[in-house]
């Protein structure tokens, strides 16, 4: 979120598209009842399914799963066309005035540069024209037909209202409605939020669906501002504190990078990131990065780690492909390429994409480790379930070991939400049984192996062998250590660059927060927006002071918020050119003349200039961007692009199916369905009554919601001959799964491209282990593809067929 | 009997519990009803009057309520099936004393689509009909915050309860034939905190504090609600059963039966309606009504209940079981 959970309170007006915060987010949706309440905020749900969250909206509309795209660009070009614009913010605080390359084109569906063998773009036209100055070249007024701006014009201007009824199936008098009421927000003092999951993630162009709604936000003026935003809710207690720390296979804490193959050495690395400004007088704090990684390498590798040797730099792993996502390991597990999988929190029989494919991968490997506080499926997918694991147990030689570990309310430590809040937490009871610590198996794990490559050597034993391990109890590192191993320490006094003699941590001490890490190996730091979590003030993260002045929402003292426990990032763009809060009723930072303060921490230099520096302080032109240059694989803008399986062709280009960059393995390929053979579109969700495939081990939770179910529209339900409470058979491409039927008005057929569209919906949460009852997951059906960016799976949108099942209708 | 600020009615379920002891304030000496003559406080501690009110439009049917309920009286509720619907169970039950009812509406003047989702249960009628038509003194009582609660020490298991409710909430269990239903959680309300469902709702959907301050918070949001378009936004607070402790916010208050057949007229039924008083028993035998005089006989000799008694009590222990059997026709 670049906005906190209690900041919604602020707002005037919801967007839930792309997720459905009421069921899946209870707790925070809290929020959202708050702004209605206190503030007669309006909550928009696009959705195709009629959710508890549309339940208590204002406005809902339904939606084609897979289309979001049509649906934004066409609210964009809505405020276009209607002078819907917050036109200081987008002139000063975007890259609208930037000029583009003449290169750089859209045909087609596709932009420049695309190689159809490669299934990827060359992007070098994608950028701006840089002036012989070294810096972009703009035009202030707008009107240069290769600005931005005017680039993005003609970019929308086939996304009509009449496209999204086309395209979407959505009413037009709907979409209409609703960019009416979005359009409202476009003036200084009305914020929209945007609420969004996994129903924008979890498709093949996930990250350029929330693109799609963070320019609409920026046209609106709606980051950086009180009751604004681009809010992901994140769907685990610590999501956001899994990627923060990096536990991603292309990156290291704090979003910094893994090296590639490219990048043997480390002037090579570094070259790439040299961050320097696009812009006259811009911070690009990105500049500060070989700070942030020196000290990375110092907290891995301590004195291991030095200038002479590249600060170990050879140490790290060099990627040969983007990424080891988990599609990547299984398809590698499928081809006899790994045979080691250590799956530690994860349940991927249920959770990962075309279940065959996974069981099939598991039962190829020689060993399998669990790390898991409950039974899970994936640690018993070799047993035989009947027709709920329907495997030959005595065909699979996979070897299982279960290490039971502690949850989350048994041991102590913080817990990132959302909102980037660091959240202290002490331990509520004893692990039961052989449960242990996490931390200290993964001890256990490392000193045995550090023992075996100090004893017998090995092709390069230096990286394990070299690692800092300097805790207490070695076999045991406590949650206090590991933090204040990631806040960061001085190695040697760390003094003022402006005044030498001026001390600002000792050596020895930690540091105060990432300000103070230096590029010359006298400090170091596990990761550095965690920097402050745990200084010499002690444990910021174990704050509990609730106290509010003013009531803005900000809760300042309460736990600690990275980056710096700044609560609202890109907080300076609250404020005008002048540095006054462009809404005077809510204020966030400003400027006195000499300085920026407020509620927040400002996301500034403190003596930043506000006629000078830009907002966008980590971004090399100081703005943001409307157009991304070439840092995401399918596109500067976001074009629509149909999910792999869908009803419809791409009615841009009938030839393109899905993202047409998105990585897509041979072996898959034949396991992709179309719309003759499925001709109904699935949608996967979770349930307000569940968590995951945790809850139906608990009793409670299993009574509320005992059983699997698929959602179907009455009209699906009369052609197909299936009554209320019957039992169902789904099928796709890739497998099948039997369900109760949950007839409901709740969801509409749509038509769209003239023809009819059926939703099946379809929630994850039952497997065969657990207290309620036996089930199937959507996994079961869904395709083996992921996003172009970030291979996220495309669970959101894709193709099965129903029909009744042998059995008797319970009701 | 006056109370001191100490101890009276909570006025929140937000507030965390003291950390000091304290003693319960609504134990005998605040009981001001109890049903067939059954003991009452001479001169009962005077609570302030509590409310939970429930507001529809705030609710977003996440079943923490249930949850939470289930969690704090230590009820086993089965893991059932689904039969193609929100609701699970399918009703209330011995183990289930709450329930969020889920209906689909097609609004005939929006025009628009409209999923209605009610919390149910116990309403703490100020005239309650259950405690009215009970016959074991002292089985229901009502205390002087309003709180009508079941004590199954002393319940007979005959049912009447059941036809007494206008809003068909009590059920009996199965094993141990006693009659259960939502107590607005007066073991917790006794030492000063809310119910566990307005502590556990995340929306702040159900509130809880004084009648008078819920009825204050109902009328600010109707007006919220009418501000949105719903005109016949209002507060359920049922006049024929005396008010209720638990109220409902309604979108549109004007047809409550569209929220699951929420009476749009509660009462208690003309033959309970005439039990009432201490002249019950002769009153019910002068007027010659067979199964009420012979049920209170039974009073005194209790194996002289009828078969027929026996019978239905039965019938309802049989429906509490098998949540999908039609519902019992009202006295």
């Amino acid at each position: 979120m670049t906005n906190s959970w209690t900041d919604i309170k602020n707002t005037d007006l919801v967007i839930v598209m792309g997720g459905n915060a009421a069921e899946a987010h209870p707790c925070g949706f809290k929020w959202v009842t708050e702004a209605k309440h206190h503030r007669g905020a309006k909550l928009i749900v696009v959705d195709p399914r009629f959710t508890r969250t549309a339940s208590v909206s204002d406005y809902y509309a339904p939606i084609r799963p897979g289309t979001d795209i049509v649906f934004l660009m066409a609210l964009i070009r809505y405020m276009m066309e209607n002078d819907k614009i917050q036109w200081d913010y987008v002139r000063n605080y975007t890259n609208a005035s930037l000029i583009v390359k003449d290169e750089f084109g859209w045909k087609d569906g596709l932009f420049t540069g695309y190689d159809e063998e490669k299934r990827d773009y060359d992007k070098s036209s994608w950028d701006y024209v840089i002036g012989e100055d070294g810096y972009a070249e703009v035009d202030p007024t707008l009107e240069n037909p290769r600005c931005v701006w005017q680039l993005l014009r003609a970019h929308v201007d086939a996304y009509t209202p009449e496209m999204v009824e086309r395209v979407c199936g959505t009413p037009s008098d709907r979409f209409l409605k609703i960019a009416e009421m979005i359009g409202e927000c476009s003036s200084p003092t009305k914020t929209m939020t945007s609420m969004y999951a996994l129903g924008w993630t979890q498709h093949s162009k996930g990250a350029q669906n929330i693109r799609g709604m963070a320019m609409l936000q920026l046209i609106l003026g709606n980051i950086g501002v009180r009751g604004g935003g681009m809010n992901a809710l994140r769907g685990h207690s610590n999501i956001q504190g899994l990627t923060d720390i990096g536990l991603m296979s292309n990156l290291i804490p704090g979003y910094l990078n893994i090296p590639t193959e490219k990048e043997p050495s480390w002037e090579s690395y570094m070259k790439s990131r040299a961050f320097k400004p696009l812009r006259p007088n811009q911070t690009s704090y990105w500049q500060n990065y070989p700070k942030f990684m020196v000290s990375f390498m110092k907290a891995m590798w301590g004195d291991a780690a030095t200038k002479e040797n590249d600060w170990a730099y050879n140490y790290l792993p060099k990627l040969d492909v983007p990424t080891y996502d988990v599609l990547r390991m299984f398809e590698l597990m499928d081809q006899g390429r790994c045979n080691l999988y250590f799956c530690q929190g994860f349940n991927p029989l249920l959770a990962f994409p075309d279940r065959g494919k996974v069981t099939r991968s598991l039962s190829k490997l020689k060993l399998l480790v669990t790390m898991d506080p409950l039974e899970t499926e994936t640690a018993r997918f070799w047993e035989n379930h009947g027709e709920h694991n329907p495997v030959d147990s005595a065909a699979i030689q996979t070897e299982v070991i279960q290490l039971p570990s502690s949850c989350f309310a048994e041991d102590e430590g913080s817990l990132t939400n959302s909102g980037r809040w660091l959240q202290w937490h002490w331990p509520g009871a004893e692990p039961p049984g052989d449960a242990k610590l996490d931390t200290w198996i993964m001890a256990q794990i490392f000193l045995r192996v550090r023992d075996l490559y100090l004893k017998e050597g090995g092709v390069f034993p230096d990286p394990i062998v070299n690692l800092t391990w300097d805790y207490a109890d070695p076999n045991d590192p406590t949650a206090e250590e590991l933090a204040k191993e990631m806040n960061g320490r001085a190695l040697e006094d760390v003094t003022d660059p402006a005044d030498q003699a001026k001390v600002l941590a000792a050596k020895g001490k930690l540091v105060k927060n990432f300000t103070e890490l230096r590029d010359d190996g006298s400090t170091s730091c596990g990761c550095w927006i965690y920097s402050g979590c745990w200084n010499e003030d002690g444990n910021n993260m174990a704050r509990r002071d609730n106290s509010d002045p003013d009531e803005t929402g900000a809760y300042a003292n309460w736990s600690w918020s990275w980056p710096v426990n700044r609560r609202t990032l890109y907080n300076r763009a609250s404020a005008d050119l002048a540095g006054n809060p462009w809404d005077p009723e809510r204020p966030l930072i400003w400027w006195t003349g000499e300085k920026w303060t407020g509620y927040d921490v400002p996301d500034i230099a403190p003596t930043a200039k506000p006629d000078e520096v830009g907002p966008f302080i980590m971004n090399q032109e100081g703005v943001s961007r409307l157009f991304t240059r070439g840092m995401m694989r399918d596109g500067p803008f976001p074009t629509h692009m149909e999910p792999f399986e869908s009803p419809m062709a791409n009615v841009f280009n009938a030839k393109m199916r899905g993202n047409p960059v998105a990585r897509l393995f041979e072996s898959d390929v034949a396991h992709l369905g179309d719309s003759t053979e499925f001709p109904f579109v699935a949608t996967s969700y979770r349930l307000t009554e569940h968590f995951h495939y945790w809850t139906k081990h608990n009793v409670v939770n299993a009574s509320l919601q005992p059983e699997f179910f698929v959602e179907i529209s009455e009209e699906l339900a009369a052609e197909r001959g299936i009554t209320r409470g019957g039992q169902v058979r789904v099928w796709s491409k890739r497998g099948e799964v039997w369900a109760k039927a949950l007839v409901t008005k709740r969801i509409k057929p749509m038509i769209c491209d003239g023809k009819t569209v059926h939703v099946v919906g379809i929630p994850l949460h039952w497997g065969f282990v657990g207290a309620a009852r036996k089930g199937w997951g959507p996994n079961s059906l869904t395709p083996f593809v992921g996003d172009a960016n970030i291979e996220t799976p495309e669970y959101k949108a894709f193709l099965v067929n129903i029909e009744p099942a042998v059995g008797e209708a319970v009701s | 009997m006056t109370v001191s600020p100490m101890m009276d009615s909570p006025r929140t379920a937000a507030a965390n519990p003291p950390v000091q002891p304290v003693q319960g304030n609504m134990g005998q000496a605040a009981v001001v009803r109890s049903s067939a003559g059954g003991p009452v406080a001479a001169e009962p501690t005077a609570l302030t009057p509590v409310a939970k009110l429930i507001d529809v439009s705030k609710c977003i049917g996440c079943k923490a309520c249930q949850s939470a309920c289930v969690e704090w009286n230590d009820t086993h509720p089965e893991i059932g099936a689904n039969v193609g619907v929100y609701e699970n169970p399918l009703d209330l039950t011995p183990d289930m004393y709450t329930l969020m009812r889920f209906a689909e509406y097609d609004n005939p003047d929006s025009g628009d689509f409209e999923w209605l989702i009610r919390k149910d249960g116990c309403m703490h009628c100020a005239e309650p009909g259950c405690l009215t038509a009970c016959p074991a003194p002292g089985a229901i009582v009502q205390y002087s915050n309003g709180i009508v609660d079941f004590i199954q020490e002393n319940c007979i298991g005959c049912g009447y309860c059941v036809s007494g409710c206008p809003f068909d909430i009590p059920r009996l269990g199965r094993a141990d034939h006693k009659a259960y239903k939502c107590t607005l959680c007066s073991d917790r309300v006794a030492v000063g905190q809310g119910p566990a469902c307005a502590k556990a709702c995340p929306t702040k959907a159900i509130t809880f504090g004084t009648k008078d301050d819920m009825t204050a918070l109902a009328a600010e949001r109707v007006e919220d609600l009418k501000s949105r378009g719903y005109d016949n936004a209002g507060i359920y607070d049922p006049e024929g059963v005396g008010g209720t402790h638990v109220m409902y916010v309604l979108h549109h208050a004007d047809k409550p039966g569209i929220y699951n057949d929420l009476p749009e007229n509660p009462q208690i039924a003309g033959v309970v309606e005439n039990w009432k008083g201490p002249t019950k028993t002769f009153g019910l035998a002068a007027m010659g009504l067979a199964a009420v005089g012979s049920l209170v006989m039974g009073l005194m000799t209790r194996s002289d209940v009828e078969a027929e008694d026996e019978q239905r009590a039965a019938d309802m222990v049989d429906r509490a079981a098998d949540p999908a059997a039609p519902p019992e026709e009202q006295v």
